[in-house]
């Protein structure tokens, strides 16, 4: 099972790596997401591995399941689920107001200036 | 009277909800309310700073449960310090996002600028470190719709990029506390101390892993050279006043490497032997380096700004880097002085930005600004301010960092940076001054020949829109923060070595937090199922 279990942390994280490094907006949320489920099994596991293991301390037992990791990974996911949402529409809004889903900035600084509006950010439609 | 250390946390929390609840229609309201919550915050955080500086280190145990189990929030020095600080900053950034209308240009500035406060606050305050996270996770949500509030094409790349970024940062902080959490089965920081302490060096790799990982996260966060290149782009498009709130932000990157590095992973633990003078130390010049030739080179008025950032977490982090006590004062002065300066320096961009019309923020020959001694006057303090010249604090902050580095192995390299690197920025600073104040005039002068009363019209028409006082009335509050730093600059240096002397020796804070007792389970009903289960939900729900 360590086995099973590291190797999936091993791939989910390589494989969210080489989507972040890409391009396009969505290719590295798909990334995130990737790293995110990678971390919440690291998370899970750093309690170390039990099965048909009672969760908390009592007399006489001595293999348990540690209830903390899966605390702290309730929490990890609550977190980068709501996270994954927020960058979704601020990239749908940067696609949509700029027409493209890159993900660096654009030198706009080539050749001196725009109009003010787009700077200061009113009035952009 | 122990509530107290929550209040900085709860106060903004739940004004933020009554703002977006109750007053999410009427801007007047939400303006008198956020006034008076960050006014009140100051008081609150006042009053904290002068309970710790005796040197009593206050615990506040979440639920009353006793400190390994549950969460503790600790008042010492330094937190008191830097909560008072951002309590300082908070209200002024405030007037002045009230008084250049900046709040009225979106949604919800008000909800969120509260949220990024209790974030921030959480962060300072916290004993824990998965705690931590959690406070860091809501000072950056917080932080993301702040970035992108009035929307706009390019705030919002740069804000999808920053947010990107920061959640890959998330992603690595969950790394290293599964790391940390693996090898010594607790994540409370006193607790981990203890701990840490008596792990064996042979075979512990993964706690040396972990702390890596833990600085490379404060790393992203106080854009240290190879992890700032979220920074530029997002403190320059951010809008004004949430830049100048940010201003903290990096601090507190600073903040959680002094906190755990020397409570945690204290400098002279054989486990993370060299990893300040061998990393953190050379990525800090080079940080410095690259910071101060960004504001020799940016074409644009808030990318130097935000150049000057970088170039002012390198030089406070050279300042951790050396990790002796005069180190740590060093950092902690340039702190408050680059926090106060930054920000200062944010919203001085934004009026030359409002002003200018279409030159914008472009270094670029323009007409002059309105108004233009007095903020022309504003941005000479503010840069005396932020390149370290004499006679304001910075000039003190980066004499009290050369000292200390006296004694480092570095220190010529270290004083060869620092010098050099304020010498590019005074020349930076000075030609962007110069190109906006002073050559203005001369264009005004050739445009006014050429062209006859059509163009003169149009520069007396820049000149002649009435300016709101309270940006100017913020701004001044900031640069007079800055003056009042340098003139009280032997009472605060003495605090700080306090502070310093306090992170130092970290047994008091060990003990307060772990020997508080929380509550007793009552024995009779221990080892009955339906006890237990309400016990672990309840640490659950703390978490």
């Amino acid at each position: 099972m360590e086995l099973l279990i590291a190797s999936a942390i091993g791939v989910l994280t390589a494989a969210g790596i080489y989507m972040v490094l890409r391009q396009r907006t969505f290719s590295v949320i798909i990334g995130t997401s990737l790293l995110s489920y990678a971390v919440n099994v690291f998370l899970f596991a750093s309690g170390r591995l039990t099965v048909n293991a009672p969760p908390v301390l009592r007399d006489g037992v001595d293999v348990y399941a540690d209830p903390l990791p899966q605390a702290l990974v309730l929490t990890a996911i609550v977190i980068s689920f709501g996270m994954t949402a927020v960058v979704v529409i601020m990239a749908l809004g940067s696609y949509l107001s700029a027409g493209d889903d890159l993900v660096d900035v654009p030198d706009p600084h080539a050749d001196i200036p725009q109009a003010p509006q787009t700077l200061r950010g009113e009035a952009v439609e | 009277m122990t509530h107290w250390i929550i209040a900085p946390v709860v106060l903004p929390a739940m004004l933020a909800a009554i703002l977006v609840l109750v007053a999410r229609f009427h801007i007047s309201l939400q303006r008198t309310l956020s006034v008076a919550g960050t006014v009140v915050l100051l008081g609150i955080a006042a009053g904290l700073f002068w309970q710790a500086s005796d040197g009593t280190i206050s615990v506040y145990q979440l639920g009353h449960w006793q400190a390994p189990f549950g969460i503790v929030l600790v008042a010492d020095r330094l937190s008191t310090l830097m909560v008072l600080v951002t309590a300082v900053l908070a209200p002024l950034v405030l007037l002045y996002a009230i008084g250049s209308g900046w709040d009225t240009r979106g949604r919800h500035f008000h909800p969120l600028y509260q949220f990024q406060l209790m974030g921030i606050m959480g962060a300072f305050l916290t004993g824990d470190v998965f705690n931590l996270f959690v406070f860091f996770e809501v000072l950056l949500i917080a932080s993301y719709g702040l970035m992108v509030h009035a929307g706009g094409a390019e705030r919002l790349r740069a804000g999808t990029q920053y947010v990107l970024y920061n959640l890959l940062g998330s992603t690595l902080f969950l790394f290293a506390l599964g790391t940390i959490y693996a090898q010594t089965g607790t994540l409370n920081m006193a607790d981990l101390a203890e701990r840490v302490a008596t792990l064996d060096l042979a075979d512990n790799a993964g706690i040396r892993v972990a702390a890596v990982l833990l600085l490379l996260v404060f790393a992203v966060k106080a854009a240290i050279l190879p992890l700032h290149f979220w920074l530029p782009a997002s403190y320059a498009e951010a809008p004004a006043p949430v830049a100048a709130l940010f201003a903290i932000m990096t601090k507190v990157g600073a903040y959680g490497i002094i906190r755990i590095y020397t409570l945690v992973f204290p400098p002279d633990l054989a486990l993370t032997q060299g990893l300040f003078d061998t990393w953190l130390m050379p990525a800090a010049l080079l940080t410095l380096a690259l910071g101060m030739i960004g504001v020799l080179g940016a074409r644009r008025i808030d990318k130097l700004v935000a150049f000057s950032v970088i170039g002012s977490m390198g030089m406070l982090l050279s300042a951790v880097a050396v990790f002796t006590p005069d180190g740590i004062v060093a950092a902690l002065y340039y702190a408050i002085h680059s926090t106060f300066a930054t920000a200062a320096l944010f919203l001085l961009v934004d009026v030359l930005r409002d002003r200018r019309g279409k030159a914008g923020a472009w270094l670029n020959d323009a007409v002059p600004v309105a108004g233009g001694p007095l903020v022309a006057g504003m941005f000479f303090v503010a840069a005396i301010g932020m390149t370290g010249l004499p006679p304001l604090s910075g000039f003190v902050g980066k004499l009290l960092i050369l000292d200390a580095a006296r004694d480092s192995a570095l220190v010529w390299w270290v004083w060869g940076t620092v010098l050099i690197g304020s010498l590019i920025a005074v020349v930076g600073f000075s030609r962007a001054g110069s190109q906006i104040f002073w050559r203005s005039h001369q264009v005004a002068l050739v445009q006014a020949d050429t062209a006859e009363c059509e163009d003169e019209e149009a520069n007396i028409a820049d000149l002649s829109p009435p300016q709101p006082a309270l940006p100017m009335v913020a701004i001044g509050s900031l640069i007079a923060l800055l003056v009042a730093l340098t003139i009280f600059a032997g009472p605060v240096t003495r605090n700080l070595s306090a502070t310093a002397a306090q992170l130092f020796a970290p047994e008091p804070y060990i003990s307060a937090v772990l020997s508080m007792p929380g509550k007793v389970i009552k024995s009779d009903s221990y080892g009955d199922d339906h006890a237990d289960d309400a016990t672990k939900q309840t640490d659950e729900g703390g978490h």
